[in-house]
């Protein structure tokens, strides 16, 4: 498995550029296609396209103010963008993106990918706290409670996968597909996995930490410049991150015919993003308790439920 | 069509409540006063007044159940009295009875050294935020009132605004300046005291938290302000805060002349547009015996029904967007556009037409005009297929929905709740059915009711109206009459140009009209018609002057945003957004 293009510098600075840059593409790309959805055009003034419009956006936003409310505690309201930045972008390392492409090969991938997932809650919870701010106090509050019960339902989903393939390690999940993609078998824990993915990126309609017509903005609400910046597209690497982790564990990853592996877990990965703004552009929010219940009463049972039978059934396979 | 309602009342005798006062409270307990909208006007003392009310309301058979506005008129500076009691300030109770089909109005006089009334807030909740407007404006003070403060102006204003003396101007009033002292005291005056509120910081069990929701917030359409009294996420109490988008609309009245006056009531409910012009220039009509052509009425209908599309393809979107669907306001502001273009082909204008004129409409309508309209009334229908699949149908829409800020036909009468809001409640009352104007008899169309009264309903009974309008804008394109687009009476404005350049004294006419604005007849009338988002009336009283006297809008949005306490205790603040999109207000409605 050990591959000369795994941790290779060039592949560890290509996957990091890629990854920040894709994400800051999406600003454009959600955009437009949210305005396709939506008859309307988006932006087409900056560039061809309005593909400068992301350019215009960084550039607006590098050179804001770097503001710190007078009522927040500057250390960690300093902080809290930071972790959501650091531990999307540390995800990345264990994405395995073709077979001689990654940053490392760990045999634990998929927990070290739920670790940081669980990680990134602090970001939301400090960002709220540090704000001071009554909005962005109930913002961290909401985004704790969801992102800590969305997390139990995506671990137990992804557990199928796991007994299936017999391996944490992200490449050898993709190599157990080569016969079928697990979206097949364990199309309930698919389900299950989509819904706490979106509710861990915090992605509407399942945005309630920051419900624009409820919170103003929630947890970042005090947050401006490239400190807000950073929230903003963290949002997009988390995108990116769970469309690439959906794409790995349920759709073969790089697998496919004809086209090179590369270009096939990139096309898959951007299927994916675009059903998650297509998401977007289509559901209202539910309720907060409605958000609690929905996860505890039918994700859980889902989940528990997915786990039992795929269990059962890999037993009964393996005595025959 | 178009009898004007004077002679009928007269003709017909008083109607059957006179008779049942005087028999119960004595003949001479009240006088009647002749008004040129026929609603019955009775003055009484401030002593009866109370108990008149009461009995109103609660003891006669098919009472007056709604109090639908209470206002003040300053009376000091009027010369057209004669036979009227003496009053320096005059405080007006109108009532509404939807089982007799008829108003009432009850005139209290006051002399400027006893400016007291007994406060009604008890037979009627929605009396809080009138009485507190009346004194805010007036500085009639209502005694037993639970929180008599001020509620349009700023807390720390000086002088009651409405009053006769108070500078209309800028230029009759002293260059402003702000020094560090009044600073110092208007902020002060601003900071949020939470028992000033009628709120409790604690209680036994939990320390509540206090939020501010408002005035800018992204959910409350405009500049409203709600204090939100919250244990954990649940609203313990709310009370909302008006006047940030307080104009002046009502004074400014007193110093237009009745035409100029126009382009102002189009912004009063910005959404509505012209459908604003129509009770405003019906009442000028009304007090000048101004007949409207056939051809006009059918004219303000369409553009009447026109706009009422435009403000419930609005509401239509942002209910959506406010429970977070993204999509559905963006398509809906493209059929807006549509109505946009319509109405500017017609108009010229697009949002603020200020088409309506006193006797008529301003322009006739354009060639081509019936293209534009059939293609439209055969596209939207589809549109509307899509949004019910899209919007109505949605679960997750439903559950943040569907029981959430319900009330009972009983509490929305109560409350003042007029329009959509009340037929929400399966109650099928729409003015335009009960006592049709400008011509609304002769359309055939239904009136959409909900069951629950809750956010859901809301939502359903507007969007079956867009329907019913497209019904009336189809049969207004099929019978539109022909003949003159303004009445030839001398008090129309403009009168027709072609006449004044023939015979001096129409242009006589033209050139009194134009410069100094047509002298409207001393009198008073109310007219109200069925809104956008509820009942919208005009009470104008005329000294027989180029201007009004007094001009009292009477916005159905006022008593909706009121509700709104009742309507979310217990509940979440996400369901809070979910009523204020139900409920269809703009702030330049409420505070005019």
């Amino acid at each position: 498995m050990i591959d000369t293009g795994i941790g290779s510098p060039a592949a560890i600075f290509g996957i990091l550029l890629s990854a920040i840059t894709v994400s800051a593409l999406l600003i454009w790309v959600e955009r437009k296609l949210l305005a396709v959805w939506q008859d309307r055009i988006g932006p087409n003034r900056v560039g061809p396209f309005g593909l400068l419009q992301v350019a215009a956006d960084m550039i607006k936003m590098f050179f804001k103010e770097d503001w710190i409310p007078p009522f927040a505690d500057k250390p960690v309201f300093v902080l809290a963008p930071v972790i959501v930045f650091a531990t999307m972008l540390s995800g990345f390392a264990v994405i395995p993106f073709a077979p001689d492409v990654g940053v490392v090969d760990l045999n634990f991938g998929l927990l070290y990918f739920l670790a940081l997932s669980s990680l990134s809650v602090y970001s939301m919870i400090l960002a709220g706290y540090a704000s001071n701010n009554k909005y962005a106090i109930l913002g961290g509050l909401r985004a704790a409670a969801q992102t800590i019960s969305y997390e139990v339902f995506m671990g137990i989903s992804v557990m199928g996968v796991v007994m299936l393939s017999g391996s944490f390690n992200l490449r050898q999940i993709v190599e157990a597909q080569r016969d079928g993609w697990f979206i097949a078998p364990q199309f309930l824990g698919f389900c299950v996995f989509l819904v706490a993915a979106i509710a861990e990126s915090r992605r509407a309609p399942l945005d309630l930490p920051e419900a624009e017509q409820e919170l103003v903005a929630g947890f970042h609400t005090e947050y401006s410049g490239m400190k807000f910046g950073m929230f903003f597209v963290g949002e997009y690497l988390g995108v990116t991150l769970s469309s690439a982790l959906i794409v790995t564990l349920f759709f073969g990853g790089w697998l496919g015919p004809w086209l090179p592996p590369l270009l096939w877990f990139c096309l898959k990965t951007g299927i994916c993003i675009a059903f998650f703004i297509l998401v977007r552009g289509s559901l209202p929010r539910p309720r907060y308790d409605q958000l609690m219940a929905f996860g505890w009463k039918i994700l859980l049972p889902a989940a528990l439920f997915n786990l039992l039978a795929t269990g059962a059934i890999a037993l009964t396979v393996a005595r025959i | 069509m178009d009898a004007l309602p004077v002679s009928v009342d007269t003709a017909d005798g008083p109607p059957p409540v006179i008779s049942e006062l005087a028999a119960l409270f004595g003949q001479d307990s009240f006088s009647l006063q002749p008004v040129a909208d026929g609603i019955p006007t009775l003055w009484v003392s401030a002593g009866d007044i109370r108990r008149l009310l009461g009995f109103l309301k609660n003891t006669l058979i098919a009472g007056y159940k709604l109090l639908f506005d209470l206002t003040a008129i300053d009376e000091r500076m009027r010369s057209h009295r004669h036979g009227l009691p003496d009053s320096d300030f005059t405080v007006v109770y109108h009532l509404l009875s939807f089982d007799r089909n008829d108003d009432i109005r009850l005139k209290v006089a006051l002399s400027a050294n006893a400016l007291a009334l007994p406060s009604i807030c008890d037979i009627w909740p929605a009396a809080n935020w009138y009485e507190r407007e009346v004194w805010d404006m007036f500085g009639i003070v209502f005694q037993g009132h639970p929180n008599l403060r001020r509620i349009i102006m700023p807390p720390g204003w000086q002088g009651h605004p409405l009053r006769k003396e108070h500078p209309a101007r800028a230029t009759e009033m002293e260059v402003f300046s702000l020094s560090e002292q009044d600073q110092a005291f208007e902020q002060e005056q601003l900071r949020f005291v939470p028992e000033e509120w009628g709120m409790r910081r604690h209680n036994d069990d939990s320390e509540f938290l206090f939020l501010n929701l408002g005035p800018n917030h992204p959910s409350v359409h405009g500049v409203f302000r709600i204090a939100l009294q919250l244990d954990g996420e649940e609203i313990i109490d709310a009370v909302p805060d008006i006047g940030y988008h307080h104009r002046g609309a009502e004074k400014m009245a007193e110093r237009q002349s009745w035409h100029t006056y126009i382009p102002y009531t189009d912004r009063i409910d910005y959404l509505g547009g012209s459908m604003n012009n129509l009770p405003y220039v019906l009442a000028v009509e009304k007090l000048a015996g101004i007949r409207v052509p056939e051809r006009a009425q059918a004219i303000r209908v369409m553009i009447a029904e026109f706009y009422r599309l435009a403000s419930h393809l609005l509401f239509y979107g942002t209910f959506a967007q406010d429970v977070g669907q993204m999509s559905p306001i963006f398509y809906m502001f493209i059929d807006r556009e549509k109505v946009f273009d319509i109405l500017e082909s017609i108009s010229g204008a697009r949002m603020h037409a200020s088409y309506f004129r006193i006797g008529g409409v301003a322009l006739d309508l354009p060639h081509g005009w019936e293209k534009r309209v059939a293609e439209f009334i055969e596209y939207l229908p589809r549109r509307l297929d899509q949004y019910h699949k899209m919007v109505m149908k949605n679960s997750l829409i439903k559950r943040r929905t569907q029981g959430i800020g319900a009330y009972s036909r009983a509490e929305a009468v109560d409350w003042g709740v007029t329009g959509a809001g009340l037929r929400a409640t399966g109650f099928g009352w729409d003015y335009r059915k009960a006592r049709p104007y400008s011509g609304y008899e002769n359309y055939a169309f239904d009136i959409p009711v909900g069951k629950r009264g809750d956010c859901y309903d809301r939502c359903a009974v507007r969007v079956e109206e867009m329907r019913q309008s497209l019904r009336i804008i189809k049969q207004c394109l099929q019978q539109m009459p022909a003949g003159p687009y303004k009445t030839d009476h001398p008090l129309g404005t403009p009168p027709p140009k072609t006449a004044a350049l023939h015979d001096i004294e129409t242009l006589i006419q033209h050139f009194l009209n134009s410069s100094w604005g047509p002298v409207i007849p001393a009198g008073e009338a109310s007219v109200t018609i069925e809104a956008a988002k509820g009942l919208n009336a005009y009470y104008l009283t005329s000294d027989g002057g180029v201007m009004s006297y007094r001009t009292r809008i009477r916005t159905p949005s006022f008593a909706h945003l009121q509700m709104i306490p009742a309507m979310c205790r217990g509940m979440m603040i996400a369901d809070l957004i979910a009523i204020l999109a139900s409920i269809d207000f703009v702030m330049a409605d409420v505070d005019r």
